[in-house]
């Protein structure tokens, strides 16, 4: 079993992107899409990893960021940020609030996996999924 | 001689140029073309009404038996309008500011909003007035009777109830058809005045041309008929002072107090200074009636047999020289007074019934949720109808019951004492601030206790309501008791008997109530308003105060005065206080507005209590009373001053609040702009660059490459749909856009838009409910941007309305020069924070995977609505979204 990442984001094409990218390199993903009750969600299903959106529906991915540094279980959760709004302004505010790793879209396959890899450590069914590929 | 066929054929006639004239009328209103309906002549030919079927048979009759006694019955209203001209403006006055419906809506509102006094003042005119109705069947009965049979002392007709019956049946299928055709917030009924003008016309003229036959034909010109009248009994009367002042007043009184007489007086007064003209022309028409009565009367005595009736010489004088053409004119005037007088009667009568009885009982069954849902409007109607039929049902009741057997001038005068009990409280409330609710409830039980015993009653005969030993004994054997001969005092005509007592402890009690009671807050301050509505002109500071939801108001409000009026109402507000859009801030003054608006439709009381349901407040504070307490002129002037500036400051406040509300929602906008686009831009391309990678990687099974491919296109597609909006948005705003001028059918513009939104995408699924007949219109537009607008918008009812059985609902309306296309469906709607902003880019409501938009659609509606000489606005209140584009008509339309 690999590692649980959880994508919060609301835009169905690209978390069927990201869940294929990490999927294969064996990562468990899983999704939500409704920013209201997504801090709930990361406290049920204690991933490994969180990417967050900034932009949700019904509560902006600040505001969430700030509610899981808040919780003590969760203040070493590493939460990556992905944003199309592409601000500077935006990245003080995500590292302000705590953020692990903070990226724009659109991003290269290759910079999403190893941001992953980064902050949750290798996946543990990485090899065994690789495997096929490699000689 | 005149057959009963043809007086029949004659009668229909008739009838049906009434219906014509009223229908042409009410039209000829309709379109705005008032004009000469509201006219002085049409307004005092109104005033007419007060000589019904009893003045034009009943005073020769009464001339016969009492000589020039009957000139009381014109004197009193005379005096009325020439002397208390004063009181008679203020009424109309006060009736305007305040928007009274009828005489219990003016006691009702003077004293408090009082439902109590409303109920009262309601049933003694129903009481009241039931007689004289029962009087004016019974004239047009006798008077077809008399052609039935040529013979007046056989008039033992074919069937005279069923005559009587008829003629009630067709009076309330008249008084309905064009009295309660629509609720006017002012209570007028241009239809029903107009046919009782030419009704006013035709007795006027009918009386005239018997008389003038009296004088020249029958007798042998002015000397001759003045030598007969010499030698008739007539001479001989000799005037009784007290019946002659008495009579007089009591004509004066019920001239102000008769319902239907307030109806025309004013109620549907359309102008204040009609009554300068009324003020001579009425006492000169009255004269002109009252010109040949004398000589008909002594004609009458001197030619007919001995035992005719004499309330019939208008009618059979003519017949007994064989004039039947004649005849026949004089029945129709006869028919004519009392036709226009029993529609009016009916009509106020059942305005008071269903503002005073039917709806407080109505409202109070249903508890809060009344003023909210359900039809107020066609329970109002409803109400109205069942009540003239019931009135006119009472009145053959009671024509039934009399037998018809006392002569006609002894039943109008009971009428007449009847109502004119309303007097005291009526002074009151216009002069006297200290008059109380419980004075005026007081005054009006006794006095018209007192009227039932002494005059009503005995008036059904011995042992008809009232047992004889009653009438002679007085009850438990107590003489000074007895109905005819209070405390002793015998020996006065009865009449006056009854007048004296029921009057004089009506006042006493009147004022003694008020004396000692308090009055609520609520009636100070209806008082100062009534007493000083002088003084008022700018309206009176807020009565009420609260939390009211301008919402909530809109959506009773239209309930009540009907969509289109209330819209109007609340955007003249809402402009007024320097805002866009239909809801006003809910200000005091506004409540107040509307409250008196409402009025107009379902009287004061009922108005107050039904806002009071809305805001849950329905008191009065204490800063509403410095209005009342705040006396002095100068501090009156003060106040004025001080209130226009800090009303003008309020203004200015609520503009600037505004318009910061709208540069911090725009900043915050402006700023979020880039951001927005490039929020917009990147998600595609994020999704494009990974499936990219992906599918260049290979490695992927067929299916997967086929539905990455597909997402890949979608998305561009995503792309090019937001740079098209984009740059047609920049056009547009830049005034770049050329616009394809050409003349379209609103229909077919519409056609094209339905097919084109529900081809594909959610609004395939909605039901969409349109009215081919009224979108015949034409306009001078731009056919395609127009179409991009409708498309818009029925495909965001498509996605956004999440009822299960999803609705829109397209409703054309023509208004002078412009057209209104609404388009609501039956959705959640758009919440109140949300409507300001609903029109600027990138908002959206929901989010983003669901609406496939950038939330650039409505921007781009409002931009060429501008373009297009139009405009698009939400409107609230409407049980789901609704939006309201606005077109100017082409021209040749518009003209």
């Amino acid at each position: 079993m690999g590692k649980q990442v959880l994508l919060i984001e609301d835009e169905p094409n690209i978390i069927e992107a990201i869940r294929f990218i990490l999927t294969r390199d064996g990562w468990a993903v899983s999704s939500h899409s409704d920013g209201a009750n997504a801090v709930a969600v990361v406290q049920e299903r204690r991933p490994d990893l969180v990417i967050l959106d900034v932009m949700l529906p019904n509560r902006s991915g600040f505001d969430i960021l700030a509610d899981l540094r808040a919780d003590p279980a969760l203040a070493d959760l590493p939460v990556m940020m992905l944003t199309a709004r592409g601000q500077a302004r935006d990245r003080a505010q995500a590292e302000q609030a705590g953020v692990s790793r903070f990226m724009t879209k659109p991003f290269a396959n290759a910079e999403i996996l190893a941001a992953v890899r980064e902050l949750a450590g290798p996946s543990e069914g990485a090899n065994a999924a690789r495997e096929p590929d490699q000689p | 001689m005149v057959s009963s066929n043809l007086l029949l054929a004659v009668s229909l006639g008739y009838v049906a140029l009434l219906f014509l004239v009223a229908f042409a009328a009410e039209k000829r209103a309709e379109r705005g073309q008032g004009g000469w309906l509201r006219s002085p002549l049409i307004y005092t030919l109104s005033l007419s009404i007060y000589c019904t079927a009893w003045t034009f048979y009943g005073a020769v009759g009464y001339a016969a038996r009492s000589g020039l006694e009957f000139l009381t019955i014109y004197l009193g209203p005379t005096l009325v309008m020439v002397g208390w001209w004063a009181l008679v403006r203020k009424l109309v006055r006060i009736a305007r500011a305040q928007r009274i419906t009828s005489i219990a809506d003016l006691i009702s509102s003077r004293y408090g909003k009082s439902t109590l006094l409303g109920v009262i003042v309601t049933f003694m005119a129903v009481i009241g007035s039931t007689p004289y109705i029962a009087l004016q069947l019974q004239s047009v009965t006798l008077s077809i009777a008399v052609f039935a049979d040529p013979v007046e002392a056989a008039w033992v007709p074919h069937d005279p109830n069923l005559t009587a019956l008829w003629v009630a049946a067709g009076l309330a299928f008249f008084t309905v058809l064009f009295g309660t055709r629509n609720l006017d917030a002012n209570e007028r009924h241009h239809g029903v005045v107009t046919a009782i003008a030419l009704e006013a016309v035709v007795k006027l003229v009918a009386l005239l041309a018997v008389g003038g036959f009296v004088v020249w034909g029958a007798a042998g010109g002015i000397s001759d008929t003045l030598a007969r009248i010499d030698a008739s009994p007539i001479s001989d009367w000799r005037p009784d002072g007290t019946r002659w002042v008495g009579l007089t007043f009591l004509a004066g009184a019920a001239f102000l107090t008769l319902p239907r007489m307030f109806q025309v007086l004013v109620v549907e007064n359309a102008d204040e200074r009609h009554l300068a003209t009324a003020g001579w022309a009425f006492p000169l028409y009255v004269l002109l009636m009252s010109l040949f009565v004398v000589p008909i009367a002594a004609i009458g005595l001197e030619v007919m047999p001995e035992g005719s009736n004499p309330d019939l010489f208008v009618l059979t004088v003519p017949l007994a020289y064989d004039r039947g053409g004649l005849a026949m004119l004089s029945f129709l005037g006869g028919f004519s007074s009392a036709t226009s007088m029993v529609i009016v009667a009916a009509l106020a009568l059942s305005t008071m019934v269903s503002n005073h009885i039917v709806l407080p009982i109505w409202l109070a069954a249903r508890h809060s949720g009344a003023v909210m849902s359900g039809d107020v409007r066609k329970t109002v109607l409803r109400a109205r109808r069942v009540s003239i039929a019931a009135i006119l049902a009472l009145g053959y009741a009671y024509y039934r019951l009399s037998g018809g057997g006392t002569a006609l001038a002894a039943i109008g005068l009971i009428s007449f004492a009847g109502v004119a009990q309303i007097l005291p409280a009526l002074i009151g409330a216009l002069f006297w601030r200290g008059a109380t609710r419980i004075g005026a409830a007081g005054a009006l039980l006794t006095g018209f206790a007192v009227w039932a015993y002494c005059l009503f009653l005995p008036s059904f005969g011995a042992d008809g309501l009232m047992p004889g030993w009653l009438m002679e004994e007085g009850p438990w054997g107590i003489s000074w008791l007895r109905p005819e001969a209070l405390f002793g005092i015998g020996g006065l005509d009865p009449l006056v008997h009854a007048l004296f007592w029921s009057l004089s402890m009506n006042t006493l009690v009147f004022i003694g109530g008020s004396l000692l009671s308090f009055p609520t807050p609520m009636e100070r301050l209806q008082g100062a308003q009534f007493v000083n509505v002088f003084d008022y002109a700018a309206g009176a500071r807020g009565v009420q105060r609260g939390t009211a939801e301008a919402e909530d108001l809109l959506v009773m409000s239209q309930r009540l005065l009907g969509a289109a009026e209330a819209q109007a109402l609340f955007q003249a507000e809402a402009a007024a206080q320097g805002k866009a859009g239909f809801l006003p801030d809910v200000t005091p003054e506004f409540v107040e507005t509307l409250e008196r608006r409402l009025s107009g439709s379902v009287g004061a009381a009922t108005a107050h209590a039904m806002i009071g349901q809305i805001g849950g407040y329905a008191t009065v504070s204490v800063e509403d009373l410095m209005a009342v307490a705040d006396e002095t002129q100068q501090l009156i002037d003060q106040t004025a001053q001080l209130e226009a500036k800090s009303a003008e400051l309020g203004r200015t406040a609520r503009a600037l609040r505004e318009a910061n509300e709208k540069l911090t929602a725009l900043s915050v906008q402006k700023d979020a702009f880039l951001g927005q686009i490039s929020h917009e831009l990147r998600t595609p391309m994020t999704s494009i660059r990974a499936f990219s990678e992906i599918l260049r990687d290979g490695d992927l099974a067929e299916g997967e490459r086929a539905r990455y491919a597909e997402i890949i296109h979608g998305e561009t597609q995503r792309l090019t749909r937001l740079l098209d909006d984009l740059l047609d948005l920049a056009v547009l705003e830049n005034g770049q856009v050329t616009l394809n001028w050409a003349d379209a059918e609103l229909g077919a513009v519409l056609d094209a838009a339905v097919n084109a939104a529900t081809a594909d995408g959610a609004a395939r699924k909605i039901a969409i409910h349109r009215d081919d007949g009224d979108e015949a219109v034409l306009l001078h537009t731009d056919p395609d941007r127009l179409t991009q607008v409708f498309i818009n918008l029925i495909a965001n009812a498509g996605k956004y309305c999440t009822n299960d059985q999803p609705e829109l609902r397209i409703a054309v309306t023509r208004r002078p020069g412009t057209v209104q296309i609404d388009f609501i469906d039956n959705g959640p709607g758009i919440p109140i924070s949300a409507q300001p902003v609903i029109f600027e880019k990138f908002v959206r409501l929901d989010d983003n995977s669901k609406a496939g938009g950038a939330g650039l659609g409505l921007a781009i509606c409002r931009e060429i609505m501008l373009k297009l000489g139009g405009q698009i606005v939400y409107l609230p209140g409407q049980g789901g979204a609704a939006f309201r584009v606005t077109l100017p008509l082409a021209r040749a339309e518009a003209a």
